[in-house]
């Protein structure tokens, strides 16, 4: 019986096979932690009798969650992951370097066919590269510091199998939506899905971060993508399934009828068409985050606001996933634009993301944001309400002020 | 073991409603206890004993892997989580930290339930009414009688199967 490509990667990761189901031990090559896990993992690293990391080039660290630090509280936890990572020669990014998952991988920690394991939920986003990710929480990481390994239970696997070319103005967001709206908040728990499909040949990298990263909102251990069509700026070895792979479920989506997709508060499952929801009084618009905070987010938002200003009561928040992503947007002119026409520009991190500072909505404001989560008072105020949707559709609706379907707006 | 329940008979009870990510960011936890649930049920914190049951519905503890959401329950004085069903993050690091979780899918447990529990057996006994709760693998089971992770490790060096 051949295997998934879930199988095959922890097969090599665990030294020998196995198949879904089966509890194993297997070895981890990189470890990642964010300001928000970190101080707690190097808490129970110590207490466990930890010294160094097993392994200090594959230990990263990040702040990006709440940085650059909103109070002493918050800067002295910064400090302690400085001071561990200087000690022990492990990696860390500072403030304004970036979200932790796109610096996973644009600073190459994770590549095809690895197995890497962040203190982040959303660490499932390095499925992009056909990689297996998961995320666990504090203390697990600290064992994977302390021994090289974590243990799972190999996952059964959901192939969706994406066919034909998205319609102009559909990006990667509205397919994930489309996707979580079928599979439901629940549908994947303890299950990895697996992507392919014709649809490959058309997604980019971030594209498919943008899809990965949302398995976890459908309860996944991860997402993976095979690596069909996939350009990287170094060699790989293909990775993919085995023609006779056994899934637990297969699903066939025909993305070219998908059209913008909303998730209206408060979950990220509740799905519907841009149709239902058109004329949405908004007060805030966000577009960042790791799902989509990239150079080609920011410059769709750009290509529908130049020239235009923000509708009046619309404020925008900005935060680019990287500074490499800041810096190109910069140099390309994206940045003047958005700026110009009214947005506010936050460092790259996770900015409001998760409501720990900066950009906090007030109460009853509806805010239309790029993110992956909106449960109630994820934006660190329980009585906002918002929305989820694609760059395109909140840079639309951005300039009327109400939900508005991009085409309408050129 | 015997405890008051809190039933919170909600699918989808998130971290971000366990304790919301402006807190997270201390390693005092007990200033968890302050704010635990306080977005699903502000008054929480001052119903919630030592010792009490927590019962919840379906997927509990989905969204993020922050370990603080079983702490914060833990601090409040939760001794044992009850849920349908739980998110795979949240129930790693339940055990992880020694929170005690017990699986129960079908069940009629009422806000006056007086829970009798066999931690050992995973039993529930309600009244006239049994449930019995889906098995932890042995590790798991390993990992929580060593009172959580940090202590498993520090006495095994490293994962057996
Ligand atoms: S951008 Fe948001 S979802 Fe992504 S890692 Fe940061 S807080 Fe988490």
């Amino acid at each position: 019986m051949g295997q998934t490509i879930t199988e095959k990667i922890l097969s090599t990761h665990a030294g020998h096979d196995v198949k879904a189901g089966e509890l194993t031990i297997v070895d981890v090559d990189s470890a990642m932690a964010s300001d928000t896990t970190a101080p707690l993992a190097l808490k129970a690293f110590k207490e466990m009798g930890g010294v160094k990391p097993w392994n200090p080039e594959k230990t990263i660290f990040v702040i990006d969650h709440a940085a650059p630090a909103p109070n002493e509280r918050i800067a002295n936890l910064h400090k302690q992951m400085r001071e561990f990572a200087k000690r022990t020669h492990s990696i860390l990014y500072d403030e304004g370097s970036g979200i932790c998952h796109q610096i996973m991988v644009e600073e190459e920690h994770v590549k095809p066919g690895q197995l890497v394991i962040g203190a982040d939920s959303h660490s499932v986003t390095y499925g992009a590269l056909g990689a297996f990710s998961t995320g666990v929480g504090s203390t697990d990481l600290a064992a994977i510091m302390l021994t090289g390994k974590t243990w799972l239970k190999v996952p059964e696997s959901i192939q969706i199998i994406l066919n034909g070319k998205p319609n102009p103005g559909i990006t990667a967001k509205d397919i994930i939506l489309e996707i979580v709206g079928r599979i439901g908040l629940n549908g994947a728990t303890y299950k990895s899905l697996e992507y392919s499909g014709t649809t490959l040949n058309t997604l980019s990298l971030g594209d498919r971060m943008t899809i990965a990263n949302m398995a976890v909102e459908m309860g996944g251990k991860s997402g993976l993508f095979e690596t069909t069509g996939l350009k990287l700026p170094y060699d790989f070895e293909p990775v993919l399934p085995d023609p006779d792979a056994e899934y637990s479920q297969s699903i066939i989506i025909d993305v070219s009828t998908i059209r913008p997709k909303i998730a209206k508060p408060h979950s990220p499952d509740n799905i519907c068409d841009i149709d239902d929801v058109i004329g949405t009084k908004i007060d805030m618009a966000f577009i960042g985050t790791c799902t989509n905070g990239r150079l080609e987010d920011l410059q769709l938002a750009s290509s529908i606001m130049k020239g235009k200003q923000l509708a009046p009561n619309v404020r925008m928040l900005i935060t680019p996933a990287s500074r490499n992503i800041l810096n190109q947007a910069m140099a390309d002119g994206t940045m003047n634009v958005l700026s110009e026409a009214g947005a506010t520009f936050i460092p790259p991190g996770c900015g409001p993301c998760v409501g720990t500072h900066l950009g906090i909505p007030g109460n009853d404001d509806v805010i239309l944001s790029t993110a992956n989560r909106n449960f109630p008072g994820r934006m660190g105020n329980p009585n906002s309400n918002v929305f989820l949707a694609s760059p395109a559709v909140v840079a639309a609706s951005a300039l009327t002020g109400v939900i508005t379907d991009p085409k309408e707006n050129k | 073991m015997v405890g008051n329940v809190h039933l919170y008979d909600i699918d989808n009870i998130d971290t971000d409603r366990i304790i919301p990510g402006k807190y997270t960011k201390t390693l005092d936890m007990s200033t968890f206890a302050n704010h635990c649930l306080e977005d699903l049920d502000p008054d929480f914190k001052n119903k919630v004993q030592q010792g009490d049951i927590l019962v919840g519905g379906w997927n509990f503890g989905c969204g993020s892997s922050r370990e603080q959401a079983p702490i914060a329950l833990k601090v409040s004085g939760i001794s044992i989580v009850i849920a349908r069903s739980f998110s795979r993050i949240f129930y790693r690091n339940a055990i992880n930290i020694g929170l005690p979780i017990l699986e129960i899918p079908e069940h009629n447990i009422s806000n006056d339930s007086r829970l009798l529990i066999e931690l050992e057996s995973g039993k529930v006994v309600d009244g006239n009414t049994k449930y019995s709760s889906t098995p932890l693998p042995q590790i798991m089971i390993d990992i929580l009688n060593a009172g959580g992770l940090v202590s498993y490790l520090k006495n095994h060096k490293t994962y057996s199967l």
